[in-house]
């Protein structure tokens, strides 16, 4: 009866008794993530699940991600089968209005430079050792683009998608904090003052809207095969936004399917958040790098946008380059808000949308060219 | 494989790639709302 009790009460505390420091300090990062979401609003609707998921994860004797762990079901049913990011790049999709692109397709340009971080920050991981499927991982963060990021993460380096999922989104809220420091650092007071004029917005017709994802999905997965999932995914979405004959869809695609596949996404970033997994030093290497990508393809899009400047004599406000990455509509806001600051007559706004969604379209680009490319060296399979 | 021949061929063919894959897809577009150009609606047409 004695050791019964004793064995009752053993089990009662196994959890206390188990715990250890790095779990602790897990449960404070996963703390931390909770408050930045819900108290600072950075990206609450993925912050949050991958806060939790990360206590979850860390709770001594839960098991959580064992082999029958719950969140070991969602993680292999949905990010090892890269089916999450591709359900959430549906609802993207028919949120998107590509518009402003179709009324100025050349901007398109800036939306390539803006994800030249990419592939310069590729070149550091390696030169600070990373390996080569590791270091794609690692710059796929300067997509700026959630779920590119988990996508290649998940195909490629697995066991880093927490650190990377969770610089992406963390740095994707902090664009606001982030370019302004860049854009004043490499344009003079006179660029920034630049007024872009009503651009001739030419009015789209609905058939063009519609015809649009459709051939961009053939033409663009033709050039880049490995990346036909990412890019005919996002072009679903927008050809259900467009044509206007599938509301129930469309509807679906944005609320019901983005909202629930977002929660179970995130609680699987959060569950690859295991002490012993992410607290490396690695990780921190991650984080610095992830900033070094944000702020590369800021740098890298300012130039284009100088560069545009120069070629029209004047007419362009390199500012709009910072909006060329895929943070959607927060890089436009943010040039917008630049603008206005040296020139109260200056409204970039609609440039700048134009860039951002030739940013979300650029990564998707880039990180699919990125896929072939490894493919055709054969670095990844067929 | 070396890293740095992998390192600079995916980084130089990956920007070359991404640039000239969105300058095709800008071409595509022009191209497209020339086929298609906007045509008022014939409600607004009367009304303007």
């Amino acid at each position: 009866m004695e050791s019964a009790l004793v064995s009752g009460i053993q089990g009662l505390f196994a959890g206390v008794v188990s715990i250890t420091i790095w779990q602790i300090v897990m449960l404070i990062i996963a703390s931390v993530l909770l408050y930045l979401g819900i108290k600072k609003g950075y990206e609450p609707l993925l912050l949050v699940p991958i806060g939790f998921g990360a206590i979850l994860v860390n709770i001594p004797l839960a098991d959580m991600m064992g082999k029958d762990g719950f969140l070991r079901f969602f993680y292999d049913a949905g990010v090892l089968t890269e089916v999450f990011p591709l359900l959430i790049f549906i609802g993207i999709g028919s949120m998107t209005d590509f518009q402003p692109l179709l009324q100025n397709p050349k901007i398109i340009l800036l939306g390539a430079a803006g994800q030249f971080g990419i592939f310069l920050t590729l070149l550091l991981a390696l030169a600070l050792g990373f390996d080569k499927l590791d270091a794609v991982a690692v710059a796929i963060i300067g997509a700026c683009d959630g779920p590119t990021a988990i996508y290649v993460s998940s195909k490629f380096a697995p066991h880093m998608l927490g650190a990377v999922s969770v610089a992406a989104y963390s740095y994707m809220a902090l664009v606001p904090l982030i370019q302004p420091p860049i854009m004043r650092a490499l344009t003079t007071e006179k660029e920034r003052q630049i007024v872009m004029g009503a651009a001739k917005l030419e009015p789209i017709s609905k058939t063009t809207k519609i015809v649009f994802p459709i051939a961009v999905t053939i033409f663009a997965s033709i050039l880049a095969p490995k990346g036909a999932p990412l890019i005919g995914t996002i072009m679903l979405g927008n050809l259900l936004r467009e044509s206007g004959v599938v509301e129930r869809l469309k509807s679906a695609s944005e609320n019901e399917i983005a909202n629930i596949v977002t929660l179970l996404l995130g609680l699987c970033i959060g569950a690859t958040m295991e002490a012993d997994k992410f607290l490396k030093a690695q990780t921190l290497l991650i984080l610095g790098l992830g900033f070094i990508a944000i702020s590369l393809d800021t740098v890298v899009g300012l130039l284009f946008g100088k560069l545009m400047c120069a070629m029209t004599g004047g007419k362009v406000n390199p500012l709009i380059g910072a909006a060329g990455i895929s943070a959607f509509p927060m890089a436009a806001r943010v040039v917008q808000a630049e603008g206005q600051k040296y020139n109260k007559k200056s409204y970039l706004l609609m440039h700048a949308m134009s860039a951002n969604a030739g940013g979300q379209i650029g990564s998707v680009i880039a990180a699919a060219v990125m896929l072939s490319v490894l493919q055709g060296m054969g670095i990844v399979g067929g | 494989m070396d890293t740095w021949t992998f390192g600079w061929t995916l980084a130089l063919i990956g920007m070359g790639g991404t640039m000239l894959v969105l300058w095709l897809i800008s071409v595509m577009i022009l191209l497209i709302r020339k086929i298609f150009p906007y045509q008022a609606e014939p409600s607004a047409a009367k009304k303007g």
